[in-house]
């Protein structure tokens, strides 16, 4: 046969993809389930590792259970709009993000760690080179930080992506995010050297200062927009 | 059985292993070698991955390969290497999740593994399938075990363990042992396959060059 003919390189090409085509959407969403499971693992997972638990070789699932006792999802206005379980977990945080602020749905975890309430919120921002996103864990004051948790997308090694190390995030633990007047400032994440008398500072990474700037940004917004139920 | 291990085959399996490694000797993959070997665990799902899928596309172009219109050949090998790169990382993000996030981007650019190509351009495209699988299977495993060489000491030295169990003792470091942060860091993994090449040759005197 000859295999150099124009229609015969045409139909060759045509019928393969079509094959490989099938072949990939099959595998893809026969393993779509499994896929998800684990990505929700991996997000549990995540909201706990703000409340400084260990997860080495436990289950996330069951920790989480454990830990989380309410899901709130509110509006910026603090009204609830929900309190069952898995409602606030199955908010897409970013598509969230881009509607009004009066029409966001806000998820809050609220979790039971030793008898102490603590409230757990969402971050979301944008790094250097890609999103950030994260987890802060607050005490039953609504203002001092209990713990963080910060991973990235694609921060540089070494530099940036320091932010998903615990020395970095240990440094949030015991900082206010409300000043004296009780009015809602963040936390500020400086070089190392200067200073802010307004609000709480933690010291930024050497060489990566628009991760760490990044950071800054993402508490001021994404807390932000939870002011109302804060000082409820 | 005979003809299953010919000593042409057996040459085709060895090769890859020593004399013909694709690391090593044909400086090729040498970008992945470096990216995951800082831990054992990625090198070695890296290392089994990539002969996995080597081996599985020697196998389909070497079937194909009488039929494989000439002029779009590249394509057609790219496009059968691509497929099974996508299903192996659609069972790693189903199967071993951490893994998957670990290897990130390199399980989709084992595509762009110049082993790969290199292997079906210049042997499955003119054998029969199974001396193809056995090439690389050779192939695969001789790439592998550079990685899983390079990723021991690496974890060892940089984090004084062996697939995150701890090896070096508590005791050691309170006497003043440091991990030595160079080995987690890409240069090192370059200076570590530049040493395992200075064994190599050595022990091989026909590999090197004569000036």
């Amino acid at each position: 046969m000859n295999t150099n003919k124009n229609s015969y390189t045409l139909i060759y090409a045509v019928v393969m993809v079509i094959i490989v085509a099938l072949l990939l959407a099959l595998i893809s969403s026969g393993l779509k389930s499994k896929q998800t499971e684990n990505v929700e693992l991996d997000r549990k997972g995540q909201i706990l590792s703000s409340l400084q638990i260990n997860l080495a070789g436990e289950n996330p699932a069951e920790l989480y259970e454990k830990y989380i006792v309410k899901e709130l999802v509110v509006n910026n206005k603090a009204d609830i709009i929900s309190e069952k379980k898995g409602d606030a977990f199955a908010i897409d945080v970013v598509k969230e993000t881009s509607k009004k602020l009066e029409d966001r749905k806000l998820p809050v975890y609220v979790a039971n760690v030793e008898g102490k309430t603590k409230y757990i919120i969402p971050l979301r921002g944008a790094g250097l080179w890609g999103p950030i996103w994260g987890y802060v864990a607050l005490d039953e004051d609504k203002n001092t930080v209990f713990g963080t948790f910060f991973s990235h997308a694609s921060e540089t090694p070494g530099l940036g992506a320091e932010i998903s190390t615990p020395i970095f995030q240990h440094e949030f633990v015991g900082k206010h995010i409300l000043n004296d007047k009780q009015e809602f400032v963040s936390i500020a994440v400086m070089k190392v050297g200067q200073t802010t008398k307004t609000q709480d500072q933690v010291d930024g990474i050497s060489g990566g200062t628009i991760t760490s700037k990044g950071v800054e940004q993402m508490l001021l917004n994404s807390i932000g927009q939870y002011e109302a139920f804060l000082k409820r | 059985m005979s003809k299953l291990f010919s000593n042409r085959t057996k040459e085709v399996f060895l090769g890859p292993l020593s004399k013909n490694n694709p690391i090593t000797v044909q400086v090729l993959g040498i970008c992945s070698a470096l990216a995951v070997t800082a831990k054992l665990e990625p090198a070695l799902v890296m290392g089994i991955s990539v002969t996995i899928i080597v081996a599985f596309a020697n196998v389909i172009i070497s079937m194909l390969r009488k039929t494989i219109p000439n002029r779009i050949r590249i394509i057609v090998q790219l496009v059968v290497v691509a497929a099974l790169v996508t299903v192996v990382s659609e069972i790693l993000k189903a199967f071993a999740y951490d893994v998957s996030v670990q290897l990130s981007v390199y399980i989709g650019l084992i595509i762009t593994n110049c082993i790969l190509m290199g292997r079906l351009e210049a042997f499955a495209m003119s054998n029969k399938p199974w001396e193809s699988f056995v090439d690389g299977l050779g192939n695969g495993l001789g790439y592998a075990w550079i990685l899983i060489a390079v990723a021991f000491f690496r974890e060892l030295l940089g984090s004084g363990t062996l697939l995150d169990f701890r090896i070096i003792p508590q005791a050691v470091y309170d006497h003043g042992y440091v991990n030595n942060g160079l080995m987690i860091l890409p240069p090192m993994a370059l200076i570590l396959v530049a040493c395992i090449i200075w064994v190599h040759r050595a022990l091989n005197k026909d590999l090197q060059e004569k000036n």
